[in-house]
C-alpha cells in the first residue's frame, strides 16, 4: 500500500512541476519522463521474460522515422505516424525476434546488438530516409492537431501521458497471465515448457508489446527535437541506455526505470554541464563505473536493494521482539524458581 | 489399449545408443517404476516421452494419439505433465504463485488460477507455505511443490524424475504418500527412480533398462527376483 501512496505522491508532483520550474529545468524533466518511458518499455521484454535486449535502440529509430518520413513525404499527421510506427516496430520485431530467440542469455543480448547495428547502417546508407544527413520535422503547422509546438511544456504533458500509458500497460501485464508467464519463462524456462508455455511465442509476445511503445517513444523524441539522424536515434548507446535505466532501477519492477532514470538523466545533464564540450564521454564512463557498481554490488538495482533493507530491518525486529519475549519468559522462570 | 504406449522407441545421439527399441505401456491410474543402473538410458526415454528429445525411431501414443516428437508444451497440453531431478520451482514467485501459473494452462483468469492453485497445495500438504517465497523452501517441500505445479495442468499422467533421490527417511514417506494419492485420484505415475525401496512396495508395474535396452518388465516381485536384473545391478559372480 505504502508504494502507492508513493506513486500517487509522485504522479501529483509531476502534475505540479512545470508550474514551479523555469524551461531549461523542463527539458531535463521531460528527458527524464522520456527515459522513463523507453525504461519501462524495454522491462516488458527485459526485466519481466529476462530476455535482456541490447539493441531496442531499433524500435526507437523504426518509430522516430516512421512517423518523420510519413509526415515529411506524405503529410500523414503525426498522431498517425506515432501509432503506424509503433505497429511497424512491432511487427519488424517478429525478424527480430525470430533471429535472436534462438540464442539464450549472453548470446542473445550479442544478436540483439549485431540486430541493431544492422538497422542502423541501413538507416545511414538509406538515401530516401535522408541517409547520414537525417531528417528535419517540419514546424509550418504548430499546435496540438500536428503534435507540434513552440514551446517546451506541451512536450512535458505528451511525455508524462506516454510514460503513464506505459506504465499502465505493464501494470496490467504484470497482473495479468502474461505477467506469470514471463517471469516463469525467465526463472526457468525448461520447467514453464513443461507446465505447457510456449516460450518462444511468449518471449515474442513481450518483445512486441516492447518494441511497440519503445517506437512511439522514438516518435515523440522526433517531434520534441525536430530532427533526428541515424546516430541519434539508432545508436548502440542509446539501447544501453535503455537496459541501464531499468537495471539500475530494478528489472521486472513497475517504477523501476522511473528511479533510475531520474538518476541517470541527472548524471548526464550533470557531466554535460560541468565537463561542457571537453568532457564527451565522461557519462560513458560514469555509465559504465554504474554498471560494475549494480553488478557487485546491487544486481537487482535500486528498487531490489530497498526491499532487501526493508526485509532486513523487518527480521531485525522480529528477532529483538523474540529475543526480549524469550527473556521475559526466562526471568518470569527464574522468579518462580527462586 | 492402454493410457501410454511406448513403441519400439530409438534415441541415438550420433554413434551413442541411449534407448534401442523400447517398449511398454501404463495403464490409467497405474504407477510404473522406470529403473536401472547409471547409464541405463532411463532420463533419456523419460525425455522423449515428455517432449524434451524426439526419438530417433518408435511411438509414443498417449491415449491413442502420437505424441513422438512434439514440444513439451505440446505433450503438456496433451496430457504429460513431468518434474524434474532438481526441482526448478520459479524462485521468483510465492508458493501458490508457481501453481498458479501452471493452472493457468487451463483457465487465463489469475483470480480462477489462485483458487485451484490453492486445492493443489492443499493436495501435496503446502498450503500453509502459499505465500511464501518458494526459494525459501527446503528442497524436499520444493519438490512437492514442483509436483503441485505439474498437477495443476490436470494431466492424465505425471512422470517424475527422481522425486526421492537425496531425501531423507521420513521424507520418503511424505513422497510415497503423494504418490498414492495422486494414482488414488487416478492419474497415472511414471517414475523414473534409483531409491528402490520407495518406488518397489508402491509400484503397480516396473521396468528395468540396463544399457539402453528393456532388460525386464513385470511386478516389483518379479523383477527383484529376475537374474538378467541382479546381474545388471550386482554384475555376474
Amino acid at each position: 500500500m505504502k508504494n502507492y501512496h508513493f506513486a500517487i505522491f509522485t504522479l501529483v508532483a509531476a502534475l505540479l512541476l512545470p508550474a514551479v520550474i523555469d524551461s531549461s529545468h523542463l527539458n531535463m524533466a521531460i528527458l527524464v519522463l522520456m527515459a522513463a518511458q523507453v525504461g519501462v518499455a524495454w522491462n516488458m521484454v527485459g526485466g519481466y521474460a529476462g530476455q535482456v535486449s541490447l539493441g531496442h535502440a531499433a524500435f526507437y529509430g523504426i518509430g522516430a522515422y516512421a512517423s518523420t518520413l510519413l509526415l515529411v513525404k506524405f503529410g500523414v499527421n503525426p498522431w498517425i505516424g506515432v501509432l503506424t510506427g509503433g505497429v511497424v516496430a512491432a511487427l519488424l520485431s517478429l525478424a527480430f525476434g525470430w533471429s535472436c530467440f534462438r540464442l539464450k542469455g549472453h548470446y542473445f543480448a550479442m544478436a540483439t546488438i549485431a540486430v541493431a547495428e544492422l538497422v542502423q547502417i541501413f538507416f545511414t546508407e538509406w538515401e530516401y530516409g535522408g541517409a547520414a544527413v537525417g531528417l528535419y520535422v517540419p514546424l509550418d503547422k504548430p499546435g496540438w492537431l500536428w503534435m507540434s509546438f513552440s514551446t517546451k511544456l506541451p512536450y512535458y504533458w505528451l511525455a508524462l501521458g506516454l510514460l503513464l500509458l506505459t506504465l499502465a500497460a505493464n501494470w496490467w501485464i504484470e497482473r495479468s497471465y502474461l505477467g506469470y508467464y514471463f517471469r516463469a519463462i525467465k526463472d526457468e524456462p525448461d520447467a514453464a515448457r513443461s507446465i505447457g508455455i510456449n516460450i518462444a511465442r511468449y518471449k515474442q509476445i513481450a518483445l512486441s508489446v516492447s518494441a511497440f511503445f519503445t517506437a512511439i517513444g522514438g516518435s515523440l523524441y522526433a517531434q520534441k527535437e525536430i530532427y533526428i539522424d541515424p546516430n541519434s536515434v539508432l545508436s548502440t548507446a542509446l539501447s544501453i541506455k535503455m537496459a541501464l535505466v531499468a537495471i539500475l532501477g530494478g528489472v521486472g519492477t513497475l517504477f523501476g526505470p522511473v528511479i533510475g532514470a531520474v538518476i541517470l538523466t541527472s548524471i548526464e545533464e550533470f557531466t554535460r554541464i560541468f565537463f561542457g564540450g571537453t568532457g564527451r564521454g565522461t557519462d560513458v564512463i560514469i555509465y559504465a563505473s554504474l554498471i560494475i557498481v549494480i553488478a557487485v554490488f546491487y544486481p537487482t538495482g535500486i528498487i531490489g536493494w530497498m526491499r532487501s533493507f526493508r526485509e532486513r530491518r523487518a527480521a531485525r525486529a522480529d528477532a529483538s521482539r523474540q529475543i526480549a519475549a524469550h527473556a521475559a519468559s526466562a526471568s518470569t522462570n527464574n522468579g518462580e524458581a527462586a | 489399449m492402454s493410457l501410454l504406449e511406448v513403441h519400439q522407441v530409438s534415441k541415438r545421439f550420433g554413434g551413442l545408443t541411449a534407448n534401442q527399441d523400447v517398449s511398454f505401456n501404463v495403464d490409467a491410474g497405474q504407477v510404473v517404476g522406470l529403473i536401472g543402473p547409471n547409464g541405463a538410458g532411463k532420463t533419456t526415454l523419460f525425455n522423449c516421452v515428455a517432449g524434451y528429445f524426439a526419438p530417433s525411431a518408435g511411438s509414443i501414443m498417449l491415449s491413442g494419439r502420437n505424441i513422438a516428437g512434439l514440444p513439451p508444451e505440446a505433450c503438456a497440453k496433451a496430457g504429460v505433465a513431468r518434474t524434474f531431478q532438481v526441482a526448478r520451482t520459479f524462485g521468483s514467485m510465492t508458493a501458490c504463485e508457481n501453481v498458479m501459473t501452471a493452472a493457468m494452462l487451463l483457465q487465463h483468469n489469475v483470480a480462477r488460477a489462485r483458487v485451484a492453485a490453492l486445492q493443489w497445495l492443499a493436495f501435496v500438504n503446502l498450503e500453509r507455505f502459499a505465500d511464501k517465497p518458494a526459494a525459501s523452501m527446503t528442497i524436499s517441500e520444493q519438490r512437492r511443490l514442483a509436483v503441485a505445479r505439474a498437477l495443476a495442468i490436470q494431466p492424465s499422467i505425471l512422470l517424475m524424475d527422481e522425486v526421492m533421490a537425496g531425501l531423507n527417511p521420513s521424507e520418503v514417506r511424505l513422497a510415497v504418500d503423494v504418490v498414492l494419492k495422486i494414482r488414488d485420484s487416478g492419474i497415472a505415475c511414471l517414475i523414473v527412480e534409483h531409491v528402490l525401496e520407495g518406488i518397489m512396495p508402491i509400484a503397480d508395474k516396473i521396468v528395468v533398462l540396463d544399457r539402453g535396452v528393456k532388460i525386464a518388465e513385470g511386478t516389483p516381485q518379479q523383477v527383484s527376483n529376475d537374474p538378467h536384473v541382479i546381474t545388471a545391478y550386482l554384475g555376474d559372480e
